[in-house]
């Protein structure tokens, strides 16, 4: 015989403050948990999206981001007449060359300084990445000093707005668009015209060198005749594992602290579920006796308590997940310690997060439920009703 | 005294449900503690600087270098004392997992303008006399388990290729506020280095350290300094070392102020279980309480009783979480090494330790004792729990 589940529902009803407070300190503990991990999740999102699977970066060996890279012009012209690059509609290679460095911009609401990505792009750049899309203005013409800048940073930084001016390498450039690149981690950068950037910057070479594969399935083979090549000392990825590569430590970094801090928490969370389940066994000790007597096994009594203490976790769980699922509005821009540059993301629910905080807030449960449910279950009957 | 044994008799009456409460608070204590202390070693930098110097760099950004010949110039500048420049080498040891800073450093001008730098003369002889040398603060050598005399690879990630050093000497600090876990070595080697392959590269400086003669013209030094180098190629941007140091702290702002809003969230858990924990107890005892009342006690000493006990408590508790907060943060700083430089629990923490247990106390024994005080006396005999 089974105790019906709603004994278990009117218990946890009848001591509303109680079970509230109890449920309320789990529901912290896993909105702090799905916050950390929709804050990963969503930095990774942002980079892996970033890159496309048919295209591949090339930076100088050994350089790790392309800020550190250099690739002088004779190296990026042999990369650029490789076999196995793909040709745009109008027959050109697909091949950008860029520049790419830092600066840094006072911030919109702090005035604190960041470092922003100046990206210089050509004609072939935006056309190796179709999801960039101009939403406000207008592409910059080459050969001036206008420039159009990600969502994130036309929010984000002073001077970086339509219209507005940002001030580097000695020169007034021109905001005459902000581009949409749908969150990704173009949004956090500027670009201007790739020959202008060199001369105002003073480089003779570029950062990076960029190319659509003309097969995306022979990128081993590109990667090993750039690798190999002795006059290239340069090293060749696919743009979704380079941007990635570059989420890694800032999301590991998110993820561990979260965890850890999380499972600390939980420790608080799960006292306060053993607290109120032995009050709950303690209340009802004559109860338990009736219904020991009534013929309820054992097992009975143990799974209505454990059901009882997993209800408290369950509850605790969708309280905090709802809470968590509001921090999708919020975007968080920081300083990814890999490339040293502003990225901004905001927190990404997945199917993942959700069922791993509901399984932790059931598991929370569980711990806290289980010894008071255990001391019910292995109560003798004539004590039990003596004692009641 | 009888009072105070009432209340120690209440507070273990339930032994059990004491001690998890107590369990509970001491776990909360301790991480709100811990997490205090990851903020403050955030901040390290910024409060080992002096006030004394001030650091000139690119107004672009850090990215871009600034000439060497600057330092003559920025060294003719009235209220300047001395000039040293600095070039961050980003190298990796072995793999990218073993981060440590490393700086490429004009030796005598950089060690003289940091005193807390504590380097014994025999090393710091054969450190100047050796090119190719280095030294590295004692934390970072014991990490790797480096000794005088060995070899130091490093896979250069903006200057290509590898390099080896020579561990020359290990330095202390003057405090525990100076960062052990750096590795410097001599500028010329690098700037030779890079010469013979990228002659436009050398001769470059990444930053500048100046030290002025009186602290209190730091503004009007730095404004002659970013003067000095208008409208050139390579303008400066010139600020106290505290302002430079903050200016990174800053850029990480956003995952420190989540840090800060997590170890408030702890706090309010703990104030949720220990809340519970007393609004069960007084209920229990509503009984008991009237019966104090009819005897002729008064709402306010018997809602004290509660307080009291409530106190006593999450203040008990607390102490023993500030205790273990100690140990903690050692082996918390032992498990990430050289990530966090320095790592100390400061007094500011083990006071705010303090007031969010007096705190947790007082909230939890809020709503039980307003009840118990207001009470009539016949309803609360008549009450079950």
């Amino acid at each position: 015989m089974v105790i019906p589940f709603t004994y278990v529902v009117r218990n946890l009803a009848a001591r509303r403050l109680t079970t509230a407070l109890t449920a309320g300190g789990m529901a912290l503990v896993v909105y702090v948990f799905a916050t950390v991990l929709m804050l990963a999740a969503g930095l990774e999102q942002t980079l892996v999206a970033t890159g496309s699977d048919d295209n591949v970066v090339v930076i100088r060996k050994g350089s790790q981001t392309e800020v550190q890279s250099g690739i002088d012009r004779r190296q990026a012209a042999i990369v650029e007449s490789l076999p196995g690059i793909a040709t745009g509609a109008d027959g050109r290679r697909l091949v950008s060359k860029e520049p790419v460095v830092l600066i840094s911009l006072p911030k919109r609401e702090s005035g604190k300084p960041s470092n922003v990505v100046i990206r210089g792009v050509t004609p072939e750049g935006y056309a190796l990445r179709p999801q960039v899309r101009i939403v406000d203005g207008r592409l910059p013409r080459s050969g001036t000093a206008e420039v159009i800048a990600g969502r994130s940073v036309a929010n984000g930084f002073r001077g970086a707005g339509r219209d507005e001016t940002v001030r580097f390498a000695s020169r007034d450039w021109t905001v005459v668009g902000v581009f949409d690149a749908g969150r990704t981690g173009f949004d956090s950068e500027i670009w201007g015209d790739a020959e202008q950037m060199l001369q105002a910057f003073r480089r003779l070479g570029f950062s990076s060198v960029i190319f659509r594969l003309a097969d995306a399935a022979r990128f081993d083979e590109m990667r090993e005749a750039i690798e190999a090549d002795p006059r290239l000392t340069l090293e060749a990825k696919r743009e979704t594992r380079f941007y990635a590569d570059q989420s890694e430590a800032l999301s590991k970094f998110i993820t561990y602290l979260g965890t850890a801090i999380s499972v600390i928490f939980s420790i608080g969370a799960v006292l306060g579920a053993m607290i109120t389940m032995y009050a709950s066994v303690a209340a009802r000790t004559g109860e338990i006796g009736t219904l020991r007597a009534l013929g309820f096994s054992r097992g009975a009594i143990l799974a209505a308590f454990l059901v009882e203490s997993l209800l408290l976790g369950l509850v605790g769980g969708v309280v905090g997940l709802l809470g968590a699922s509001f921090m999708q509005a919020i975007s968080i821009s920081t300083m990814n310690f890999q490339t040293f540059a502003e990225v901004a993301f905001s927190f990404a629910l997945t199917p993942g997060i959700v069922a791993s905080s509901l399984g932790f807030a059931l598991a929370m449960g569980f711990v806290g439920g289980f010894l008071p449910a255990a001391r019910a279950a292995r109560m003798k009957i004539v004590d039990a009703l003596r004692a009641a | 005294m009888v009072v105070p044994l009432l209340v120690l008799r209440n507070l273990f009456r339930h032994k059990l449900r004491t001690l998890l409460t107590a369990l509970g608070i001491v776990v909360a204590i301790a991480s709100f503690g811990l997490l205090r202390t990851v903020v403050d070693a955030w901040y390290a930098g910024a409060n080992a600087s002096s006030s004394a110097r001030l650091v000139t760099r690119s107004s672009v950004s850090l990215v871009f270098s600034l000439p060497l010949t600057y330092a003559s110039k920025i060294r003719q500048i009235a209220g300047v004392e001395g000039v040293s420049w600095v070039n961050w080498f980003g190298g990796v040891y072995i793999s990218e997992r073993n981060f440590f800073p490393q700086f490429a450093i004009h030796a005598p001008s950089y060690l003289a303008m940091y005193p807390e730098i504590l380097l014994a003369d025999a090393e710091r002889k054969a450190f100047y006399t050796d090119r190719q040398g280095a030294i590295a603060g004692r934390k970072l050598a014991d990490q790797f388990g480096w000794k005088i005399g060995d070899t130091i690879p490093l896979k250069g990630t903006i200057y290509p290729g590898t390099w080896t050093f020579n561990l020359r000497g290990i330095y202390d600090g003057a405090d525990k506020t100076v960062d052990q876990s750096t590795m410097f070595f001599h500028f010329d080697f690098l700037n030779e280095s890079v010469k013979k392959v990228y002659p436009r590269r050398g001769d470059q400086a990444g930053l500048f350290v100046v030290r002025l003669r009186d602290p209190a013209q730091a503004a009007a030094v730095s404004q002659a300094i970013d003067a000095t180098f208008a409208n050139s190629l390579a303008e400066t941007l010139t600020e106290t070392e505290k302002a430079f140091q903050l200016s990174f702290v800053a850029m990480t702002e956003a995952i420190l102020v989540a840090i800060q809003a997590v170890s408030f969230v702890v706090i309010v858990i703990i104030m949720a279980v220990m809340a519970n924990t007393m609004a069960m107890t007084a209920r229990e005892r509503y009984g008991e309480y009237a019966t104090l009342k009819a005897l002729g006690f008064t709402g306010t000493f018997v809602a004290g009783l509660i307080v009291a006990e409530s106190l006593l408590l999450a203040l008990g508790a607390g102490m023993v979480g500030i205790a273990l907060t100690f140990p903690l943060a050692g082996a918390f700083a032992d498990a990430m090494g050289t990530l966090f430089p320095i790592f100390f629990v400061s007094e500011e923490t083990v006071a705010l330790q303090l007031g969010a247990a007096l705190a947790v106390g007082l909230v939890a024994a809020a709503v039980p004792a307003w009840r118990v005080a207001r009470i009539r006396i016949v309803d609360g005999l008549r009450a079950v729990a």
